[in-house]
């Protein structure tokens, strides 16, 4: 048994979910018990879905368990057939489903429906969300378009001279941090390359569409965690190589544009000289001197994670004091990754490990999901969220994909944003010894409605400097020492009336760091003397 | 409005048996008990939820708390593996490892509830056992119980029954003949404050409410106890309590003002109050509630209404509706219906009005969509795609959080089916 507070990933079934929701004219009847139903809002209210999942629930009770819950999953699934007419069905059990032990899949192909059916067995007690979407996605790939498989031993055949290169993009699901838009940009940057999608898929395609797969010239794997497995399957039997960089990031879409080209025969140098991406200027521009090696943790699916850090390291000029996922299916990846900037990957889906983690390494910005979010919130660091799981905050009603040139511009301003802006970090610096600088002076980002008690006056000259604080919710409004480490050391009156200097914003960063310090060297007493050390110690 | 519960009951005992419930079995699109956590957990301070389940219960559980308003919230899973399902003495021996893990980390909880769900239920993890054994290692610093959330045998605020259920042996026994007053089901602190001094003001003494705010202050319960229903959906609980002695009053649910006029009366006739002195000690409540009402009367008065079965909450809010507020009731669906503990509600139900109980999601759409009712109370997996076919919606699950309950809250309930026409009304892009 595992105890956890709060989950990265949902049973596999969810997986499913996200794929059959994803799709178009594909139905899902999954054997399990009333309640299990939870799962549809978490695309009509999270990703807000103008339609039900296409999902029947057996929704099977206590009362059914000595009587025929076979049936009740037939009946269902022909109520299913009837009402919904899909073009294919795929059929499983959620957790409760598994442990009654029905065979939804022989159950369903008793019924002799004239459409595929697909039996989707998902071990719950072992695996979770983005393998069950994964194993989804390739058993339907497997059944659909597997007819068309060319004969074993078959060369493809040469594209046609003067026909443009086609590939799927596959890997978008339902519930997907940001699928929608990335879908868009890639689609455009391909065709910027001459090279036409056949099918996007499992999103917005129908299973007529999977039995086209087969037609590309290759495949483009945007989501490893659910499209590696059927992408490494196409290429056993449709001889379809698949492309192995995630655009994510000026580097890495740079990268993937040759990568592509490469596959497609076609010459990538127009697209990149024609590309056109602020986030290389905006980081050389003298603005952004202040990110230098500020010290970033990261955390999320493995997919975003790794390309976050890069971004981070290369393209931003962060320092990585932390990489981590929870994808444990991609855990070497990480590994190899998290080598290059000289940290050990935290691979875990427990959330309090990382919210240990957090608190032990005091980073200045934490990257991760909606959980890092809360626990950088808890601990008063600055945070953007970077993967999922995702919140309906994830779902924005303008365009904002991560992947591409415009996804690297969205992730410089989501990244930089919660932190100090450029210039008004210099100032603060230079400001620091400004009697204007108190408690109750107001970040200019935010309203009155978060005012803590303040002296207008004061508020009047701090909003007018541009100092606009970090986003740390709870710092602000909460100057007092913010969970603080179990410490030893105990401050004397003098240290504490010039910590009380301090702009009260990095005022907790300041303590937090002398305490370690004094902690670390045996001190007892924190003096003057002991917080100036500790600057010095932790000066950069 | 002047508002009497006695005299004005527009069915008669025959026709309360002629009355047409519409029974379904089907796909249901309801949440399981396991939800209930998400406001017990507030409701009673010092305890902690541990859900022995599935990494779906996990996610059910986070999903349903509106996705994390907590960062540390006082519930968790302990999520069941395959090797736990291999043997059963293995899982008891990780339940202990879990639970001691649990309250090294929380040594603020005083009262743990293992709480089942359905794969504990299928394997047959005997909960009570375990709930005995850790008991018996941790007290009496910390009390643990067990109940069923599971959704094979409950839905959504059948979890509350469950948990008050098993808290009920552990009340003391009463030890005074005075009587008292029980009331029992979750209201949000300030709606208990207000019943608490209404309570004072009718000179009803002795008045404990159940579940309490800290579990370390259980009331006592006897046969000098009058249990007054505050929620109803608590069946369970009722007959527990009764079978400690404790006699339930026949009442309406307070919601709205005929509703808590009939509510209090119950326990002031019980408690043998001078019909006057109700009169002098509702009528100030009564008058102000009817005035704050008569604001929605003409926003709300003729809207045809539609209930999807969610909380059990349905049948006395379609009371309110349609007899406060002239509402006209398409549809009114329960998950599940106490004929006894409803009675009094049905009497005032329109006898024309259509009744389901149970559901089959799918025909239930069906319905829906041909009687386009002005507006729809469901839950969340079908507002949005309901709202997008252009019916406006209310979500079910804002009147299982929000207090609705009692005189001051009467307007409160009523704006909460008012908002989403005016907002509809008020677009126009």
């Amino acid at each position: 048994m595992q105890l956890t507070v709060w989950t990265y990933e949902g049973p596999p079934h969810v997986g499913a979910m996200r794929v059959a929701t994803g799709m178009e004219k594909l139905h899902y009847v999954l054997h399990a018990p009333q309640g299990d139903t939870y799962a549809d809002l978490l695309f009509t209210m999270i990703e807000r879905r103008n339609k039900r999942p296409p999902v029947t629930y057996t929704t099977f009770a206590a009362r059914d368990l000595g009587k025929d819950t076979a049936e009740l999953f037939m009946s269902a699934a022909r109520n299913a057939y009837a009402r919904f007419k899909p073009q294919a069905m795929i059929v499983g059990a959620s957790c409760t489903g598994s442990l009654i032990q029905d065979d939804p899949g022989g159950l369903a192909k008793s019924l002799g429906f004239s459409i595929p059916v697909i039996p989707i067995d998902l071990p719950a007690y072992q695996r979770k969300e983005n393998w069950g979407a994964s194993e989804t996605f390739y058993q339907l790939v497997r059944a659909i378009a597997g007819p068309k498989a060319p004969p074993p031993g078959t060369k493809r055949a040469e594209r046609a001279p003067g026909q443009r290169a086609k590939c799927n993009l596959l890997g978008p699901t339902a519930l997907g941090f940001r699928h929608r838009d990335d879908i868009t940009e890639i689609t455009r940057l391909l065709g910027q390359l001459g090279i036409d999608v056949n099918v996007v898929a499992p999103m917005g395609a129908t299973p007529a569409d999977l039995t086209r797969l087969g037609e590309a010239d290759f495949n483009v794997v945007l989501y490893p965690e659910v499209a590696s497995q059927a992408a490494s399957w196409l290429q056993r039997i449709f001889h379809q190589p698949f492309t192995k960089t995630i655009p994510i990031g000026v580097s890495a879409t740079r990268e993937f544009v040759r990568e592509v080209a490469g596959l497609a025969g076609v010459d990538p140098e127009p697209v990149l000289a024609a590309a056109s991406t602020r986030l290389p200027w905006y980081s050389h521009s003298v603005d952004s001197t202040y990110l230098t090696n500020k010290r970033v943790f990261i955390f999320g699916d493995a997919t975003h994670a790794i390309a976050s850090a890069r971004i981070a390291s290369e393209e931003l000029g962060f320092k990585v004091v932390g990489l981590g996922t929870y994808s444990r299916e991609f855990g070497r990846d990480v590994r190899e990754a998290a080598a290059k900037y000289g940290v050990e990957a935290l691979i875990t889906d427990d959330y309090l490990e990382v919210e240990a983690k957090v608190a032990e390494l005091h980073p200045e910005l934490v990257l991760g999901t909606q959980m890092e979010r809360h626990i950088a919130k808890r601990l008063g660091v600055p945070c953007a969220v970077i993967s999922a799981p995702v919140h309906v905050q994830d779902f924005p009603a303008r365009y904002a994909p991560q992947m591409g040139f415009e996804g690297a511009n969205v992730i410089f301003d989501t990244w930089v944003h919660p932190l100090m802006m450029g210039l008004e970090e210099h100032l603060l610096a230079m400001f620091k010894d400004d009697f204007e600088f108190k408690d109750g002076a107001l970040p200019s980002h935010l309203g009155t409605g978060h005012a803590p008690a303040s002296a207008p006056a004061a508020a009047e000259v701090a909003v007018a400097l541009p100092q606009s604080a970090p986003v740390l919710d709870g710092a602000a409004s909460n100057p007092a020492p913010v969970a603080t480490a179990p410490t030893g050391a105990v401050w004397a009156p003098e240290a504490e009336k010039e910590l009380l200097k301090i702009p009260f914003f990095v005022r907790g960063k300041a303590r937090r760091n002398t305490e370690r310090f004094a902690n670390e060297n045996g001190v007892a007493t924190i003096t003057v003397e002991t917080l100036y050390d500790a600057k010095a110690h932790f000066a950069r | 409005m002047t508002v009497h519960v006695t005299g004005c009951s527009t069915a008669t005992a025959d026709q309360l048996v002629s009355r047409e419930i519409r029974t379904e079995s089907g796909q249901r699109e309801v949440f399981c008990g396991l939800t209930g956590i998400v406001w017990l957990h507030r409701k009673i301070q010092d305890a902690f939820f541990l859900v022995v389940g599935s990494r779906t219960c996990a996610h059910l559980v986070q999903s349903a708390a509106g996705v994390m308003i907590f960062a540390e919230p006082r519930f968790g899973t302990a999520i069941m593996e395959e090797k736990d399902l291999a043997g059963l003495t293995d899982a008891n021996d990780e339940l202990d490892r879990v639970v001691t893990q649990l309250l090294a980390r929380r040594p603020d909880i005083k009262l743990l509830f293992l709480v089942g769900s359905c794969p504990s239920e299928v394997i047959k993890l005997d909960l009570s056992r375990a709930a005995l054994r850790l008991s018996q290692r941790f007290s009496p610093g910390v009390r643990i119980l067990n109940y069923s959330g599971s959704g094979i045998e409950t839905t959504f605020t059948q979890g509350e029954d469950a948990c008050l259920a098993s808290l009920v042996p552990e009340l003391p026994a009463q030890t005074d003949t005075k009587p008292s007053l029980l009331v029992v089901g979750s209201l949000a602190d300030v709606v208990e404050d207000q019943f608490a001094r209404m309570f004072e003001a009718l000179g009803v003494g002795n008045v404990a409410f159940f579940p309490p705010r800290k579990s370390t202050a259980l009331p006592s319960v006897g046969p000098n106890t009058k249990i007054l229903m505050a929620q109803p959906f608590l069946p369970d609980t009722v007959r527990a309590l009764e079978e400690r002695g404790a006699k339930r009053l026949a009442a309406p649910f307070p919601l709205g003002v005929e509703g808590t006029t009939g509510w209090l009366r119950a326990a002031a006739d019980a408690f043998g109050v001078d019909p006057a002195k109700f009169e002098q000690v509702t009528a100030p409540n009564r008058a102000r509630a009817e005035r704050a009402l008569s604001a929605f009367k003409s926003e709300l008065g003729g809207r045809r209404i539609f209930f999807f079965p969610d909380s059990q909450l349905e049948i006395p809010l379609a009371r309110f509706l349609s007899r406060e507020l002239d509402m006209q009731l398409v549809e009114v669906a329960t998950p599940y219906l106490h004929r006894e503990h409803l009675a009094e509600e049905l009497k005032l139900l329109p006898i024309e009005v259509a009744l389901t109980e149970g559901q089959d999601v799918d025909d239930q759409l069906d319905r829906c969509r041909i009687a386009r009712p002005d507006i729809v109370v469901c839950g969340l997996g079908l507002a949005n795609p309901l709202e997008a076919e252009g019916i406006t919606t209310k979500w079910s699950i804002e009147l299982v959080f929000t207090p609705i309950q009692g005189y001051e809250q009467a307007a409160d309930l009523a704006e909460l089916f008012a908002r989403p026409l005016v907002r509809r009304a008020k677009l126009v892009a």
